[in-house]
């Protein structure tokens, strides 16, 4: 396709390669305001096919205890979207990974969409995760995204209704991200009859890829329902890898 | 208005893993509460249950020192001493319906918590609440009335450790229990059905107010006045005055101890709008969007935001939201005690504090209504250390 939305080719690109695309999650600021962008530069050298950026947010209700105490601490060294953006125009012009902006609303919401839409694919991001603007609620600016071509990623569960995802669907999103848990991020992973049902639905439903993500920590997790994955997530098992000052590329690797 | 809206307030801001069980919560809202038999019988729990109609009581010793007549709906004489009882039964019976096994709250000082465990006891089912670890530390005698009435407490150690972080706790409590789990949510605040349907359980005040001064008086309040925290107490006696245009609504915020720089839960006076909690709604935050901390000498009202449908009768002017600091809402507190023989809230007593000292805005000869949403006598340990720290 001419004109296939920038992420949707890095997972095209990944799948033409015989693999899953990789994406792994990294709250900003972490593990600290001076290492984070080595190590985002780190999962890019590694060979990260799309790199979600978390941005912080005080009350992150989607979020497991791992996501929210690295939210905290970043907020407390004062990590801010202006922080972020600045120091992704700084380094995504050599990446080659794309890059997704994940946060909750209030932020993003104060900083002024529009502006947000404008100054954040100027640094060189490509799509935003918002886990708490669903469907009805983006309605308003998802034309406003399209022209600035930031790509808005719904995030669809385990609960989803067939006819909502096809919902989600229409919205023509770059990928689509399954979360593979009933629960919040980083516990309780499992690959059971459900998930392969809904996966099979969202598959059907959507044109894009799909992700799937949270709770995936093994390589061994993914096999049943390998066949039916375009891409997958890493959070809270990255965060605890890079917690332990291990380093983020050798994760990567050991997913490739 | 679109729906699950006030003006441009309101909406449903949660994870999606929401979308499902909060659909399922409108629909039953919509379907099972007008039907007879559940007016029926929460007609009976009101009754029977919660000792409904509360009074309407007259303050004759301080009506004559004001010039106006103060007249308090008893809200303090519901069962477990406050107006939550009456969202939390409400709630549990509809839970029932829809076949849930487990009722979940989230509660800051304890009083949302015990009512909620009231109702789950009465009505047989399970019950889990979250409690920001900082309340359980302060309010023990709350957690013992739970665990009593057969709740699991759950203390919350995240974020600042109260009302708020309570209230994360439960959210994701619900995305992981949602089949057998309903959230008895406290306030009038959160994601849509939430204000609606906590709104129209505590509406039973205002009904029975208005029907009982005008029996009384055979007209109208001039003013009815009500504290704001999320804005239960308060929406629920305003609403069925929202379209009597000659009745002023003034809904009173905890303004903290007044210092700069000091903590407050003023939202609607100092806040701007904002999106917490699956609400777009005014909200206490930096101009970054993280929320900020809030604090009020009454546990009730410490809360950084407040229901969606306060932020749109402030924005349409219909009602107005004054301030009332610490050590007003306290003299008002032992003002009542001795005068009338009540010991009000902290949380009521501002409201009671600003019918006080705005004796010269209120016309001689006027009818002003209070809500006095509960008792007092959980206060009297915050009470008597705020004395202690003046004497000092």
């Amino acid at each position: 396709m001419d004109n296939e939305n920038i992420l949707t080719g890095k997972i095209h690109q990944a799948l033409n390669n015989g693999r899953k695309a990789l994406i792994p999650f990294v709250p900003a600021g972490f593990p600290s305001k001076k290492r984070f962008w080595d190590v985002v530069l780190e999962l890019d050298d590694a060979g990260a096919d799309i790199i979600e950026i978390g941005v912080p947010f005080s009350d992150p209700v989607a979020d497991g205890p791992v996501v929210e105490k690295a939210s905290l601490r970043a907020l407390e060294q004062g990590v801010n979207l202006e922080w972020i953006i600045e120091g992704l125009a700084e380094n995504s012009p050599g990446m080659r990974a794309g890059i997704v902006l994940m946060g909750y609303f209030n932020p993003f919401l104060q900083f002024g969409l529009q502006d947000l839409a404008q100054k954040a694919r100027k640094a060189g991001a490509n799509g935003l995760i918002i886990p708490d603007l669903i469907l009805e609620e983006v309605l308003p600016y998802i034309d406003m995204f399209k022209e600035h071509d930031l790509a808005y990623i719904p995030l669809v569960g385990l609960n989803t209704p067939p006819e909502r995802l096809k919902n989600y669907a229409g919205l023509d999103p770059a990928f689509a991200y399954l979360v593979s848990v009933m629960g919040i991020t980083g516990t309780r992973a499992g690959a059971d009859k459900l998930l392969r049902d809904k996966l099979t639905q969202a598959r059907e439903a959507f044109n894009c890829p799909v992700a799937l993500g949270f709770g995936l920590s093994t390589k061994d997790q993914l096999e049943p329902i390998r066949d039916l994955v375009d891409a997958v997530v890493f959070g809270s098992a990255l965060i605890s890898h890079l917690d332990e000052g291990k380093s983020a590329g050798d994760f990567l690797r050991s997913w490739r | 208005m679109k729906k699950g809206y006030f003006g441009s307030f309101g909406g449903m801001f949660v994870p999606e893993l929401l979308v499902p069980p909060l659909a399922e919560l409108e629909e039953a809202v919509n379907r099972i509460m007008p039907e007879k038999s559940f007016q029926q019988d929460i007609a009976r729990i009101y009754k029977d249950f919660v000792g409904r109609p509360t009074p309407v009581y007259y303050c004759g010793n301080f009506s004559s020192e004001l010039g106006f007549d103060l007249f308090l709906k008893r809200e303090d004489l519901a069962h477990t001493g406050a107006h939550k009882i009456n969202n939390t039964v409400g709630q549990a019976l509809l839970a029932r319906h829809m076949g849930k096994t487990c009722l979940l709250a989230e509660t800051g000082a304890g009083q949302h918590g015990v009512a909620t465990a009231t109702a789950a006891a009465m009505l047989g089912l399970e019950c889990m609440i979250f409690m920001g670890a900082l309340d359980v530390e302060r309010q023990s005698i709350n957690v013992q009335r739970m665990e009593l009435l057969g709740a699991r407490v759950e203390p919350v150690q995240s974020g600042t450790r109260t009302l708020k972080d309570a209230i994360n706790e439960a959210l994701r409590y619900w995305i992981a229990h949602q089949q057998d789990t309903h959230y008895c949510l406290g306030s009038a605040v959160g994601p849509h059905p939430f204000p609606l349907l906590v709104r129209e359980l505590q509406s039973v005040i205002g009904r029975e107010a208005r029907e009982q001064l005008l029996e009384r008086t055979g007209k109208l309040p001039d003013k009815v006045v009500a504290c704001v925290g999320g804005g239960s107490n308060a929406i629920g006696i305003f609403h069925p005055f929202v379209n009597d245009l000659e009745v002023q609504l003034v809904g009173i915020e905890a303004g903290g101890s007044g210092r700069t720089g000091d903590n407050h839960s003023a939202t609607l006076a100092k806040g701007s709008p904002g999106v917490l909690h699956g609400t777009h709604s005014f909200l206490l935050q930096t101009p970054e969007g993280q929320v900020l901390p809030s604090h009020s000498i009454a546990p009730g009202l410490d809360y950084p935001g407040v229901g969606p449908e306060h932020s749109y009768l402030k924005d349409s002017g219909r009602a107005r939201y004054e301030v009332v600091h610490d050590h007003e809402a306290l003299e008002a507190f032992r003002l009542l005690s001795g005068k009338e023989g009540i010991i009000p809230a902290l949380e009521s007593s501002h409201a009671l504090a600003w019918v006080i000292s705005s004796t010269r805005n209120i016309e001689p000869g006027s009818q002003v209504l209070v809500n006095l949403s509960g008792r007092g006598d959980k206060d009297l340990n915050i009470f008597r250390k705020a004395e202690q720290d003046t004497e000092n």
